[in-house]
C-alpha cells in the first residue's frame, strides 16, 4: 500500500485528515514532516492527542526524511504524509522525485496570500513553487475532503474567491 | 442595573458550529451573549490562536468550549491553555453543556484567576450533566 497521499495541511493532523481521508482510504499510519513539530515533545503530544487508536504517527524533520523516506513508501500499511506548508513539500519532492502527486489540503490567510479557495490562500512566492513541482513531472491538485472534486493546479491559480 | 452581559465562556469550532449552538442556547434561554462564538473557517492555527487569546482577554472569560477532541480549535485552545495557566477546556461541547453551565456560573463567576479551580469544578459538573442528554432512542 505505502504513501496514498501526500498532502500540505497547515492545521496539520485535524478532523478531515483523520476521518475524512482516514476512513474512506484506510489509513494504518501517518508521517508528519515539520522541523518545528519533529523537534517539540509537546507538539507531538498535542498532535498524538488527535490520532485514533490503531493509527500510528511518526514525526520527522525535512532532513531525517532524506534516509526515512524509502522505509514509508515500502511499508505495508496504508499512509499519508503530511506538512503544513508548501515549502516543505517542495522541500521533499526536490528530495525525493518519486513523489508524483500533492494534494492541496489546506492553506489557509496570512498576511500577503491572496485567496484562491474556501481553503487555500497563497503568496507568489508559494504559486511559484506549486508551479516549480507542477513541471517537474508532479500532478498538484487542490481537495480538501474526498468527496469534493480534486481542482487541479492551473484551475486553483486562475481562481479567485471573496472573502 | 448592569447590562453588559458577562462572558462566562468562549464556544469554538468547525465551521458554523459555534455560532449555531450560541444561537440555540439564546433561543432557549435569552442568554447567548454569555458566550463569544468562533468559528476556524479560513483561519490557519496562528489565527485561531490569537482569535481565542483576544476573546479571553477582551472578556475575562475563563472557559474555552469545543466541538471536538482533536479538532484544530481544540488544538489551538490547548497551545493558549499551555501559554496561560488560567483556561479551563470542555471538548466535545452540546448545548446542554453550555445551558448547564451557564446557569451555574452565573453566580460565582465574574471572579479573577483565584477562581480558577470553582471554574473547573463547575464545568466538570456541567460536563457530567450535559453527557447524559446522549442518548438513543428507538430501534
Amino acid at each position: 500500500m505505502s504513501l496514498l497521499l501526500y498532502r500540505i495541511d497547515d492545521r496539520l493532523i485535524h478532523g478531515q485528515v483523520v476521518v475524512g481521508w482516514g476512513q474512506p482510504l484506510s489509513l494504518r499510519f501517518i508521517v508528519l514532516v515539520d522541523d518545528e513539530v519533529a523537534s517539540s515533545e509537546w507538539e507531538q503530544e498535542l498532535y498524538r492527542m488527535g490520532v485514533p487508536p490503531g493509527m500510528d504517527v511518526y514525526f520527522h524533520t525535512v532532513a531525517e526524511m532524506a534516509d526515512a523516506y524509502a522505509s514509508f513508501a515500502n511499508d505495508a500499511r496504508a499512509g499519508l504524509l503530511l506538512v503544513g506548508s508548501i515549502e516543505t513539500m517542495q522541500q521533499l519532492v526536490q528530495q525525493h522525485p518519486d513523489i508524483r502527486r500533492v494534494n492541496i489540503g489546506g492553506v489557509h490567510h496570512a498576511e500577503g496570500r491572496l485567496q484562491r479557495l474556501r481553503y487555500v490562500f497563497l503568496t507568489h512566492g508559494e504559486e511559484t513553487a506549486l508551479r516549480d513541482m507542477q513541471q517537474h513531472g508532479v500532478e498538484v491538485t487542490a481537495q480538501d475532503v474526498p468527496s469534493t472534486r480534486p481542482m487541479p493546479l492551473d484551475e486553483v491559480l486562475t481562481a479567485h474567491q471573496d472573502a | 442595573m448592569n447590562d453588559t452581559p458577562v462572558v462566562v465562556a468562549i464556544v469554538a469550532g468547525h465551521g458554523r458550529f459555534a455560532d449555531g449552538l450560541v444561537s440555540a442556547v439564546d433561543q432557549i434561554t435569552g442568554r447567548g451573549a454569555a458566550f463569544i462564538p468562533v468559528s476556524n473557517t479560513g483561519l490557519g492555527p496562528a489565527d485561531i490562536d490569537a482569535l481565542l487569546t483576544a476573546a479571553l482577554d477582551r472578556t475575562g472569560a475563563r472557559v474555552i468550549f469545543t466541538d471536538l477532541p482533536a479538532g484544530s480549535c481544540t488544538m489551538a485552545a490547548r497551545r493558549v491553555q499551555r501559554a496561560r495557566s488560567d483556561v479551563v477546556l470542555v471538548t466535545g461541547a452540546n448545548v446542554a453543556v453550555l445551558m448547564e453551565f451557564l446557569f451555574a456560573a452565573e453566580g460565582p463567576l465574574g471572579t479573577p484567576l483565584a477562581g480558577l479551580s470553582a471554574v473547573a469544578a463547575i464545568a466538570e459538573t456541567a460536563a457530567e450533566k450535559a453527557r447524559l442528554t446522549l442518548a438513543v432512542h428507538g430501534g
